[in-house]
């Protein structure tokens, strides 16, 4: 257990090593960073001066290790226009982007836990294909285009919930149906197929023999099993929402960390913007790193060698 | 490898049901991406301010030289939509060919060679997984402009990792067959091996995951489009189309609706027809 322990953090910190020097890379492609932060009316001379003051007259190797250095101590670096530190910039937009990602995460399994079971149940049924057609339309809706039907049905028409903004909870239901879509239809077809798996095995048929109640079999010996990967991709998919959040973010102005990004983005402030593709990465290998975790918990034999 | 299993008479039927409706749409729109300027009634980007915001056959007051109502520059909404389909497919195919050749070459590599190879090919799909794709594809095409050539070598560069996650566990399973053992006592490089003997028995798999691909670069290039970091305008993306539209959505909603239809019965068509193919080719085992 300890070796398996210490092989996925040493697998994790490379991941973020590299991912690191990728959000490095990425944010100097576009050449000479100063001409594109000076604007288009500068002249030489501004030029040379936001190169002095953002030392991007230093050499890039040294440029990337200054950050590197500072980033593993949590010092993101400073934003080029809100003039802040980056750090805290995320922090403040975190809670609404963790919000709206639980909210998504909550609703998916909330949605797909009952219709997987229900449809593995009732295998080879209308019902069983109805689910798998809900799964396949699920697929195939884009979700930015969902959101915006949303608002005209549920926000315009309808008046039930809040168009835009973060002012009570009633303004992340929306954005969360929306969230949750991406996720349901993969959830829905695992947590089918696990039940169907657990319910073909032999400690099914030994329960059933001893007269359990159909839902004690159901429940409390099928679910069990069948939720390991379930709750895999569960937390695989929290870290896909939060990077799947900035589309939606942008629908529902929600101002959260995918907002702040889509923001910096058009503004060349490229401190922000590759400190969001860090925190994002970091966020996601922590995340399958719990599952697997989580897994190796809930089923000894995937500890293995 | 596992064949696919026996499935029953009602479950086969609307199997190919599903997979006929499918290939029917992805007929469709290769039709419409292929012959689209024959196809348009109007040209695509020809402005009309005295014909903003025309309504489509369905409503009242409609001009039946408009079929789908004009958008609000009074461009041909219909005509738009044909060109938009052109574009979607062109980027689907492109951003499939290219991050097919990046994950089936790492796949394929890793699952044959194995050991450090392998490892190293795991740790790419690890590290390419923990990145946030729209962000990332945001900020290439923020930082450097938007174009048609950089988007789709962005996406491929960033949505290779089914192919090489299936690539390389099938790759595994056929390298302990008996005819890659059989070829290995006739004396065949390795090269000759993987090409001749293991790349076509994957094959089918590779193609079921290349449906995937293109609907999800579809479906990625509106979502780009749509928050202005896509196709440039005035090219008609429908992801574009979507954003232009979405200040008059509240009093016509129509005009968001016809691009997002279309979209979402494209990206539904293809995956119908990769399900279909799925079952076909006998690829069950794939992810």
């Amino acid at each position: 257990m300890l070796q398996f322990l210490v092989r996925r953090l040493i697998v994790a910190a490379l991941v973020a090593a590299t991912v690191m020097t990728l959000a490095f890379v990425l944010t100097r492609l576009s050449g000479d960073l100063a001409i594109s932060i000076a604007g288009p009316n500068a002249t030489q001379a501004d030029v040379e001066a936001v190169r002095k003051v953002y030392g991007l007259d230093r050499p890039l190797l040294v440029q990337f290790f200054d950050w590197v250095g500072r980033a593993v101590t949590g010092d993101l670096g400073e934003s080029y226009f809100f003039k802040t530190r980056v750090a805290s910039l995320i922090a403040e937009r975190m809670p609404i982007t963790l919000t709206l990602g639980l909210t998504g995460l909550v609703i998916a399994l909330a949605v797909s836990l009952p219709l997987g079971i229900l449809a593995a149940v009732r295998e080879n049924t209308a019902f069983d294909r109805a689910v798998q057609v809900v799964a396949l339309l699920g697929q195939a809706m884009p979700s930015f285009w969902l959101g915006l039907l949303l608002m005209i049905i549920l926000g315009l028409q309808l008046g039930w919930l809040p168009i835009s903004g973060t002012g009570s909870w009633e303004h992340y239901v929306m954005p969360g149906i929306v969230l949750a879509f991406s996720a349901i239809p993969a959830l829905t077809r695992l947590t089918r197929a696990g039940m169907i798996q657990a319910m073909g095995s032999d400690y099914i048929r030994t329960a059933r023999a001893k007269g359990l109640s159909r839902a004690s079999i159901l429940l409390k010996h099928a679910l069990r099993n069948a939720a390991i990967p379930v709750v895999a991709i569960a937390a695989v998919q929290l870290g896909f929402m939060l990077g799947g959040s900035i589309v939606i973010e942008q629908v529902f102005a929600l101002h959260g960390v995918g907002f702040l990004a889509w923001e910096s983005i058009a503004k060349n402030d490229f401190p922000v913007v590759q400190a969001v593709v860090l925190v994002l990465a970091v966020i996601y290998v922590v995340l399958t790193m719990l599952a697997d975790l989580m897994n190796a918990v809930l089923d000894p034999r995937l500890r293995g060698p | 490898m596992s064949v696919s299993s026996v499935t029953s008479g009602p479950r086969r039927g609307w199997r190919s049901l599903s997979t006929w409706i499918g290939a029917v749409i992805v007929g469709v729109a290769a039709i419409c991406a292929i012959f689209a300027p024959l196809l348009v009634p109007h040209d695509p980007f020809a402005q009309d301010l005295g014909k903003r915001l025309l309504v489509p056959f369905w409503m009242e007051g409609s001009d039946p030289s408009h079929v789908l109502g004009t958008d609000q520059l009074g461009r041909d909404y219909l005509s738009r939509l044909i060109y938009g389909c052109r574009i979607s497919m062109l980027i689907g195919v492109t951003v499939s060919v290219v991050s097919g050749l990046i994950g089936i070459t790492l796949g394929v590599l890793g699952g044959f060679l194995g050991g450090r190879v392998d490892d190293a090919v795991l740790f790419a799909i690890t590290t390419r997984l923990s990145i946030p794709v729209v962000l990332v594809a945001l900020a290439v095409v923020g930082l450097l402009g938007s174009s048609m050539t950089l988007l789709v070598l962005t996406l491929g560069l960033l949505l290779w990792d089914r192919f090489a996650v299936v690539a390389r566990s099938t790759t595994m399973q056929v390298r302990n067959l008996d005819f890659v053992a059989a070829a290995w006592c006739a004396g065949c490089s390795r090269f000759r091996i993987l090409i001749g003997e293991v790349l076509p028995n994957i094959a089918s798999h590779l193609v079921v995951v290349a449906t995937l691909e293109i609907a999800l670069a579809i479906l990625l290039e509106a979502a780009l489009s749509f928050l202005g970091l896509g196709v440039p305008p005035p090219l008609p993306s429908w992801g574009l189309m979507i954003a232009e539209a979405k200040d008059y959505m509240f009093f016509s909603p129509w005009v968001i609706v016809i691009p997002g239809v279309a979209l979402f019965v494209l990206v539904m068509g293809i995956n119908l027809l990769g399900d279909g193919l799925r079952d076909l080719l006998g690829a069950r085992s794939a992810p």
